[in-house]
């Protein structure tokens, strides 16, 4: 091993991946095969970055040569940066050596385009099923679809990896003809529907024939560049809706525009990363997964922006003030979800622990409900609660007065004192 | 007919010692009973102690009746009693007989012993989970990989399956320097064993003879990887350390430097 090269490609590839946010090494069913080396049925987070991202994955590009120029890309033909790349032995090296030290679940392998599409794509699935061929390699595999590549690799390309993704990252198609006028929509969304396809097709055929080869176990993601184009939220929200019920994804990332170069259609270095906003539309996110929320309960053409200072479920309680008081002890588990401060997990808590007896403030403390936000919305069995008829202003205010978000100094608008 | 009378039952501080103490507690219809460990006994001033044999016939009759009673049930119970939490079995022998004498299904999260049974058996599963995620392995040169420990709890029992069936094609060793015993995978099984050591192998930045030379490069990769992978513009060192606890940090080859 060239030790001196091998370190200096590494962090050049790594550098220029890092700005892919999808970290999840969960979702598939891989198991160990024939005494074989990993296995990818749960998702681990080996270690955590300085900025507290997750690491479970080896993320690098397999090359950041490309012949494309999108200005919100560190890789853009058109930037002045150090260029390297990888022979495919040596990606198969690395990923092997750090998985058998437990450092990662596997490999999130991207890359930058160069000659054409296929060829790209060609040689990231020879980079996979060398892993899994030659090396009985059982591990988590993420592979980029490049947008433009044929439906035979990307076949190909779903026999050996875990997961596929291609990232459409800007949400509205003039966003895309303003940053990105080398490629077109249909670029992104052809891999994606062939790939969607593959899994509906896999799935019936494995009911009739079991030995059906596996494809794309963990689905597919996709994920949206945050603020560089001016979009609302509703636009990336409606977006990745689009995209959850139309391609089957299995997750949605968003990703906070970090400015990395000068160009004047894009925000200006050292303009804040939009991480507060980029919590909130997770948050909106997870409401539409797992609390049975529809997307235009949360955003619609009144309300196109979800507000910063507030999380997305209290907005829409606050708005909707006609379904509150709920009763804890009587109220289904629809209904409970959509209570501010109270978690799925709490939900199930509360649906075991009400069979036994009737819960009190207590009791909902006790099991983790964040009651100073949900106090406003419930009843319990106790003969205290809020009688006062608040309307949304002063519930929020109240609300706000006594919590210490994390975010709090970037909405703040009171000026201090001191200062 | 059951009677209030306080006994004290001593045990050898096994899972399945204290799973036969749990059926001598049932069979003479107890209350409330006190279970402590050999080796830790105190006498209470006015209480009956009984020394309870570990039967495992006995054991196996209580786990399979527990299980079959509630399956996550017997999960919290184990994982709590790797806890080694002070004064837990007691509790945990509370928990039981409501589990057992439950008349619904499901876990009443309002009765304030089986909620803490549930918190403790998580913050053991969280340990579980982190050391399945914070062993780093390190190359011999007698080809065997091989990671200290030092977790909170006495989690090596829990994670034996995992590495079994993730490094089936390698032979490693985990190793519990507080507990002062750990696992060998061997390639055919796993077994447990103790060891005297002389060297503990920590993640020094000097060279140690033991390992092979690829195992420093590596570790240097792989210490290059963690700082690359970071974006500096979004650094948040307050979730790092929420993540990756500082206690941790001197078996974590990417964060040596920091040590």
């Amino acid at each position: 091993m060239d030790y001196n090269r091998i370190k200096e490609k590494l962090n050049i590839l790594a550098d220029a991946a890092k700005y892919d946010v999808s970290c999840s090494s969960s979702g598939s069913n891989r198991q160990n095969k024939n005494n074989g080396l990993g296995n990818a049925s749960n998702g681990i987070c080996h270690s955590y970055a300085e900025d507290g991202r997750c690491i479970s994955l080896l993320k690098i590009l397999l090359t950041n040569h490309c012949i494309y120029d999108c200005a919100y890309c560190v890789t853009r033909k058109s930037n002045d940066v150090k260029r390297a790349a990888f022979k495919i032995q040596e990606v198969v090296d690395l990923t092997i050596n750090f998985y058998r030290r437990n450092y990662i679940e596997g490999l999130f392998l991207s890359s930058g385009i160069f000659k054409n599409p296929d060829y790209t794509m060609e040689r990231l699935i020879t980079v996979a099923k060398k892993l899994r061929t030659e090396e009985n390699f059982n591990g988590y595999i993420h592979l980029k679809s490049i947008p433009g590549a044929s439906d035979e690799l990307m076949y190909e390309a779903g026999l050996y990896a875990d997961r596929l993704s291609v990232n459409i990252e800007i949400p509205t198609i003039s966003g895309l003809k303003l940053l990105a006028p080398d490629k077109n929509h249909e670029d992104f969304a052809k891999p994606m529907r062939k790939v969607k396809d593959e899994i509906l097709r896999y799935k019936s055929e494995k009911k009739l024939i079991k030995s059906t080869p596996t494809y794309a176990p963990a689905g597919q993601s996709t994920q949206m560049i945050v603020g560089a184009t001016g979009e609302s939220d509703k636009d990336i929200m409606y977006s990745a809706t689009h995209f959850y019920k139309n391609f089957h994804m299995k997750r949605v990332y968003y990703s906070g525009y970090v400015p990395v170069m000068k160009d004047n259609r894009l925000p200006a270095i050292g303009t804040q990363v939009p991480m507060l906003r980029e919590n909130r539309l997770y948050q909106t996110d997870w409401l539409l997964r797992f609390y049975g929320f529809s997307v235009n309960e949360i955003l619609n053409n009144e309300y196109p922006n979800l507000d910063m200072d507030i999380d997305p479920k209290l907005g829409w309680a606050l708005r909707n003030l006609q379904h509150f008081p709920v009763d804890i002890n009587r109220a289904d588990k629809s209904l409970l979800a959509r209570i501010p401060g109270i978690g799925m997990n709490s939900v199930n808590k509360i649906l075991n622990a009400r069979k036994f007896r009737k819960l009190d403030w207590d009791h909902l403390k006790k099991m983790g409900v964040a009651l100073n936000r949900a106090k406003y919305f419930i009843l319990c069995d106790s003969r205290y609660w809020e009688r006062r008829d608040l309307d949304a202003e002063r519930i929020k205010g109240l609300i706000l007065s006594t919590s210490y978000g994390k975010f709090r100094n970037s909405y703040s608008n009171q000026l201090s004192l001191f200062n | 007919m059951t009677t209030n009378v306080t006994k004290t039952f001593i045990y050898d501080g096994s899972f399945n010692g204290f799973l036969t103490a749990v059926f001598s507690g049932f069979d003479q219809k107890l209350m409330v009973v006190d279970i402590q460990k050999e080796r830790m006994a105190q006498n209470g001033l006015f209480s009956e102690t009984e020394t309870i044999f570990t039967n495992i016939a006995t054991a196996k009759r209580v786990w399979n009746g527990i299980k079959d009673r509630n399956s996550n049930a017997i999960k919290h119970i184990y994982f709590s009693f790797l806890s080694g939490e002070k004064g837990l079995e007691p509790l945990l022998y509370q928990y039981i007989r409501k589990i057992m004498g439950a008349k619904q299904a499901g876990v009443d999260f309002s009765d304030s012993c089986i909620l803490r049974i549930n918190q403790i058996a998580q913050k053991v599963s969280r340990e579980k989970h982190r050391m399945e995620a914070f062993v780093r392995f390190q190359l011999t040169k007698d080809g065997i990989y091989f990671a200290n420990i030092e977790p909170d709890f006495d989690v090596l029992p829990l994670i034996s399956r995992h590495f079994r069936n993730r490094y089936a094609d390698q032979p490693w060793i985990i190793y519990d320097i507080k507990r002062k015993y750990g696992l060998y995978y061997d390639l055919n099984g796993v077994e447990i064993i103790s060891m005297d050591l002389s060297q503990n192998l920590m993640n020094s930045i000097q060279k140690s003879s033991l390992l092979t030379h690829e195992e420093h490069d590596y570790q240097q990769l792989w210490s290059n990887y963690f700082k690359s992978t970071n974006i500096k513009s979004r650094i948040n060192k307050k979730l790092h350390n929420q993540h990756v606890p500082k206690r941790y940090w001197k078996y974590l080859s990417e964060k040596k430097e920091a040590v």
